[in-house]
């Protein structure tokens, strides 16, 4: 029973994390068709700022987890303005290149300007405790993530369908070109759901800092791609398929390191690949996604 | 109020908009007729900033827009409807007003105070629909719909391109009269394109006839039918006997 309970807490902790950075890399691709892969330099970003504190003397962990949301939330808006501003309106591909330029100038920057090795970060490892509720013993860390992970989905949620400013971009997110024509001011919509990734970006690399305790300049790309498998999976461009595909895919990693025997644990992500594989082929367009009628080029 | 002059556009070696001047006053609906080709879409794309035009100038009562982008123009008092119905489909029929209701407030807060949603909703049949989504609606209801958004901005100038495109003779009998009362209510400049002329006829103070990129012909109803250019391209030239 400790052990089912365990592995179900760390199949909804990973899950929550990878819902954060795909809810994170779908916000942006929804309203403006944009793969942003340079997310994973803002969850960087975000922990060298940590990082960076910490070295100055930053002593507490509140003001280091605000440091670190905001800081990424920053770094998202000036990649915004910087980077994609200007190929706003270019081909897809010029912006999927344009995100793979900056991923790799930023990684680079982090190489040159502070180290190519990974650096140790312990202001946040105090969140990485064990609670007792009884017999059971958990990690407060997985149970703060998936707490935090869900009251952030939810604050998404209410935002995006209270505010006029989320409304502004539910409609963006349909149909840029038209909420444009009423008189939606397309930099305060785009600036904002950057904000809005970079921030959610911010979250996770607190709970990714406190689990490894250190920061390295390819932090963030990996779990980028896997948050980009969990978007397709989950039906790419929506928000709640982000948030899906996120929780599944956490689902079909813990699932398989508890299933496999321990000398075939090495398969577990090429086996996850092959079940997601497996899931596209039955549901082309993800969980949530929508099925576009593609007429005669169906044939 | 609307006052376009030698707006030109190019698309690769096409001319789509040869010099095309017209004006359209406060009250006043303009008929913008032409056959297929002549420059009437393009020409509503370089007013509503969706096309920046390559010469001339686009101005709104004292201000100039031209080279804007959609989002000035909305903002300055242009709102529009399309061809190919636009709507959010996926947002209610509410949202797709409230939408634009939200640049109304921003810029011109004195009209979104008079404009209440609910009776606009009511005003387009569209109230017993109001939390459905949009894209559920029937044809006809979509593009009261769209009307409605584009009156949400509280506009002082409304494009209607081909309103009456796929709508019987009664359907279309209603909407010339809801035009009308737009005009009456809101008191703004109304161009409205369409290829039936018997809608435009009932309905238009002036006409404004395009062909090839060009303006050939405006002026009252009465008069541009009489114009031989006009009679030239919708009839086809007298064959000598």
């Amino acid at each position: 029973m400790d052990y089912a309970l365990q592995q179900l807490l760390n199949a909804l902790a990973f899950g929550a994390e990878y819902s954060l950075v795909a809810l994170g890399l779908a916000v942006v691709f929804s309203i403006m068709g944009l793969v942003n892969f340079a997310h994973g330099e803002i969850i960087g970003v975000s922990a060298y700022s940590v990082f960076l504190a910490a070295a100055l003397g930053l002593t507490s962990p509140i003001v280091a987890v605000l440091l670190a949301v905001a800081a990424a939330a920053l770094a998202a808006v000036t990649f915004e303005r910087v980077a994609f501003r200007p190929v706003r309106y270019a081909p897809t591909t010029t912006g999927l290149l344009t995100a793979f330029g900056v991923s790799i100038v930023v990684q680079n920057l982090f190489m040159l300007l502070i180290s190519p090795k990974p650096q140790s970060v312990s202001i946040l490892n105090g969140l990485n405790q064990m609670w007792f509720f009884g017999p059971f013993a958990v990690s407060s860390l997985q149970v703060m993530e998936l707490v935090v992970s869900g009251l952030t989905i939810l604050a998404l949620v209410l935002f995006l369908s209270r505010s006029t400013l989320g409304l502004a971009i539910r409609a963006a997110s349909r149909d840029f070109a038209t909420v444009r024509l009423m008189g939606i001011r397309a930099n305060r919509v785009i600036a904002t759901a950057f904000a809005i990734s970079g921030a959610l970006a911010g979250i996770a690399a607190v709970f990714i800092l406190a689990r490894r305790g250190s920061v390295s300049p390819d932090l963030g790309f990996g779990l980028v791609l896997k948050a980009f498998v969990a978007c397709v999976l989950g039906g790419f461009g929506s928000l709640a398929g982000a948030a899906a595909g996120g929780m599944l895919l956490g689902f079909i990693e813990v699932g398989l390191l508890v299933a496999l025997p321990q000398e075939y644990g090495g398969f577990k992500d090429a086996l996850t690949y092959v079940i997601i594989v497996a899931l596209l082929v039955y549901r082309p367009e993800g969980l949530l996604g929508q099925r576009v009628e593609l007429g005669d080029k169906e044939i | 109020m609307l006052s376009v002059e030698a707006v030109s556009k190019t698309f690769g070696g096409v001319q789509a908009l040869r010099r095309a001047s017209l004006s359209c006053a406060t009250g006043e609906i303009l008929g913008l007729i032409g056959p297929n080709g002549a420059g009437k879409s393009t020409l509503v794309n370089a007013i509503s900033g969706v096309l920046r035009p390559d010469a001339g100038s686009v101005r709104l009562a004292d201000r100039d827009l031209t080279g804007q982008g959609p989002e000035e123009c909305a903002r300055a008092g242009i709102a529009r409807t399309f061809q190919n119905i636009r709507l959010f489909k996926e947002l209610t029929v509410r949202q797709n007003v409230e939408v634009a209701h939200i640049t109304c407030r921003d810029v011109r807060p004195d009209a979104a105070g008079r404009i209440d949603i609910d009776r606009l909703l009511a005003q387009y049949e569209l109230d017993a629909a109001a939390d459905v989504p949009a894209g559920t609606l029937s044809y006809g209801s979509q593009r009261r719909l769209e009307i409605a958004r584009a009156l949400a901005l509280g506009p002082s100038l409304l494009l209607l391109d081909e309103p009456a495109a796929g709508l019987n003779e009664s359907e279309s009998e209603t909407l010339a009269e809801a035009i009308e009362a737009i005009r009456r209510d809101f008191g703004c400049a109304i161009i409205v394109i369409d290829h039936d002329l018997r809608f435009i006829n009932r309905l238009c103070d002036r006409l404004c006839v395009m062909d090839q990129g060009q303006v050939i012909a405006s002026g009252g109803t009465a008069d541009v039918w009489r114009d031989p250019r006009v009679i030239e391209v919708y009839v086809g030239q007298a064959q000598p006997s």
